[in-house]
């Protein structure tokens, strides 16, 4: 704890984190790296230890990222601190950041580093799956599509026999292919959207050719399964007793009103659901940097172009400045590494981040046009019945929700959180916080706020700690003078 | 995708199961059939994976004693005791034990 404090915390070994490590690295900082995986690379470059990257994507670029962030942790200019997770940062007046650690579990690691300081701080927090919960979603066969993609690439292990792929986005399609390849039946991709409408928006698409060619290699891997792949369509209602043995689908229209007369429906033992992703934003919000929503309609953290955020000394990069894929996240971390470097006084590589700041302009125009071709349908809250789990964690129904919103006037998620309690449990809301906020702006008949989502995306301890974690904190120093609000 | 490593054994509620290197618990379970292993407080509703990623805590599980680990995030270990209730707490000396349940 009394070691000097490093130039820079980063946060997350993903595609962002590892390249911000890498080029704060590389610029002479020294660089304290913490993430909760095992191995760096992120949900995104996850594998099994010794994996060879077969059925990865951009595996070159992880091998070099990672081969280079070797170099630098032989010597002392990086520390990797894996299987460690943030569970708070704090800082008095213009004190270094000081992040609060615990093991990723019990026993994760023998070498528990409790404390890390640091002059600066680089969030590349990532995100995960966005859910709409739907009746039913909550037995026990209904995955993350993400987690089920974890399974596959982290274990080996393919989550059900016969499965069905919904939600919307481009990642349905390599978690089907995947399933399929894995020797599942997948019984159906079912897309909200109709993606047609996302080539017919040639700036997007066009700006990143390689992913349109990622795209075409997904629908023919389909094709080769005989995978149906239904557009306009919904599952809006999860069957079976103590798991799942069914799914209705359901045609939508463009807003996901259910088209009547057209449902269908399929034996299953695998629900893999996906609507995008959700930002981990818990320590952007912990640190009072600015958030606003973003281009999916997700919270995202406010940053300049290169990629400061609105607290001096934080800086953000990847999903968590909105979601984009990983080469968007890898030059998101370089250009923020080399930012902060900058910041510490070093030579400014301008070339190079300009060329960074633009390929990112260019990769947030084509996720736009993904965001727009996949939106979350508007009304999908009519899907749900009263007695839908609203809140998986405190098992809180849509009916409770709306009884708070009708009788107690809980119009707002702050309010209904209190009174309701979703939100309340161990997951602190990640999971239904976007649902939450959809379901309530919806009763009250307006849009969802960034507000909505930001009272419930704010989790004082941003992970589980143990009674003696907190006690053998420090005493607490003398509060902080008021910041000058002109510097602070 | 591994089936050539060497596997190894672990138990859940004493029934044993067989995992390899490298796997999570909810892997080892997932493999066996095994979807839940845990009832929801309120509703008594099974539970296991849900986000697979350490995110939404669904899957919690008591591995070797220790009550609410994420099954997804620990890996699967020679040996290891996986039970779906998390133990007893310690009572304090003298209570009546006939009230145990």
């Amino acid at each position: 704890m009394n070691e000097r404090p490093f130039d820079l915390a980063v946060v997350g070994a993903g595609p962002a984190g590892l390249a911000a490590a890498v080029a704060a690295g590389e610029s002479g900082l020294r660089v304290a790296l913490v993430d909760a995986g095992p191995r760096p690379g992120g949900q995104f470059w996850r594998h099994a230890e010794g994996a060879d990257g077969a059925g990865h994507h951009d595996w070159e670029t992880f091998a070099s990222l990672r081969s280079r962030l070797r170099r630098l942790t032989a010597g002392t200019r990086v520390r990797h601190l894996p299987l460690h997770q943030v569970w708070a940062v704090d800082r008095a007046g213009d004190a270094p950041f000081t992040l609060r650690l615990t093991p990723a579990f019990d026993g994760a690691t023998d070498e528990v580093t409790p404390a890390v300081r640091a002059r600066a701080i680089a969030l590349c927090t990532g995100g995960y799956d966005r859910q709409l919960p739907v009746p039913g979603w909550t037995l026990p066969g209904v995955m993350a599509a993400g987690g089920v993609q974890a399974l596959l690439k982290g274990s080996g292990t393919v989550a059900g026999r016969r499965a069905v792929v919904a939600g919307t986005g481009p990642f349905l399609l390599p978690v089907a292919t995947g399933l399929a390849a894995a020797g599942a039946e997948v019984a159906a991709v079912v897309e909200a959207a109709r993606p047609a409408d996302w080539l017919r928006r040639p700036l997007g698409a066009a700006a990143v050719p390689g992913k349109a060619v990622e795209g075409a290699g997904y629908a023919a891997a389909l094709l080769r399964h005989r995978v149906p792949y239904l557009t306009r369509s919904a599952v809006t209602r999860v069957h079976g007793g103590d798991e799942v043995t069914a799914v209705t689908v359901e045609r939508v229209d463009g807003s996901g009103r259910v088209v009547p007369g057209r449902t269908r429906r399929l034996a299953v033992d695998l629900v893999a659901f996906g609507w995008g992703f959700t930002p981990s934003l818990e320590l952007v919000v912990a640190l009072g940097a600015g958030t606003e929503r973003g281009a999916d309609g997700s919270l995202v953290a406010t940053v300049d172009r290169a990629r400061r955020a609105t607290v001096p000394g934080v800086y953000v990069a990847g999903e968590a400045t909105g979601v984009g894929g990983a080469a968007k996240a890898v030059a998101e971390g370089e250009l923020a590494g080399l930012t902060a470097a900058v910041d510490a006084g070093r030579p400014a590589p301008t070339k190079r981040g300009r060329r960074l700041a633009a390929r990112i302009a260019r990769a947030e125009r084509f996720a736009e046009a993904m965001h727009a071709a996949h939106p979350v349908p508007e009304r999908w809250t009519e899907w749900l019945t009263e007695a839908t789990v609203l809140c998986r964690c405190e098992e809180v129904t849509v009916g409770a929700v709306e009884r708070a919103r009708e009788d107690l006037g809980a119009g707002d998620p702050r309010t209904a959180k209190l009174l309701a309690r979703p939100g309340m449990g161990w997951c602190q809301g990640r999971v239904c916080g976007f649902a939450t906020a959809a379901l309530l702006a919806a009763g009250a008949g307006r849009a969802v706020t960034a507000e909505d989502l930001r009272a419930l995306g704010k989790r004082p301890l941003a992970a589980p700690v143990t009674l003696g974690e907190l006690a053998a904190l420090p005493e607490p120093p003398d509060p902080p003078d008021f910041p000058d609000p002109d510097t602070a | 995708m591994t089936a050539e490593l060497p596997t190894f054994t672990l138990t859940f509620e004493g029934r044993p199961l067989t995992a390899r290197p490298g796997q999570s618990v909810a892997a080892a379970l997932t493999d066996a059939g095994i979807r839940a292993w845990r009832a929801t407080r309120g509703e008594g509703a099974p539970r296991g994976l849900f986000c697979g990623i350490g995110v939404c805590y669904d899957c919690l599980i008591t591995v070797d004693g220790r009550p609410a680990q994420r099954a997804c995030l620990v890996p699967a270990a020679e040996g290891m005791a996986l039970t779906g209730a998390p133990p007893p707490l310690p009572r304090p000396s003298g209570a009546d034990e006939g009230n145990a349940s």
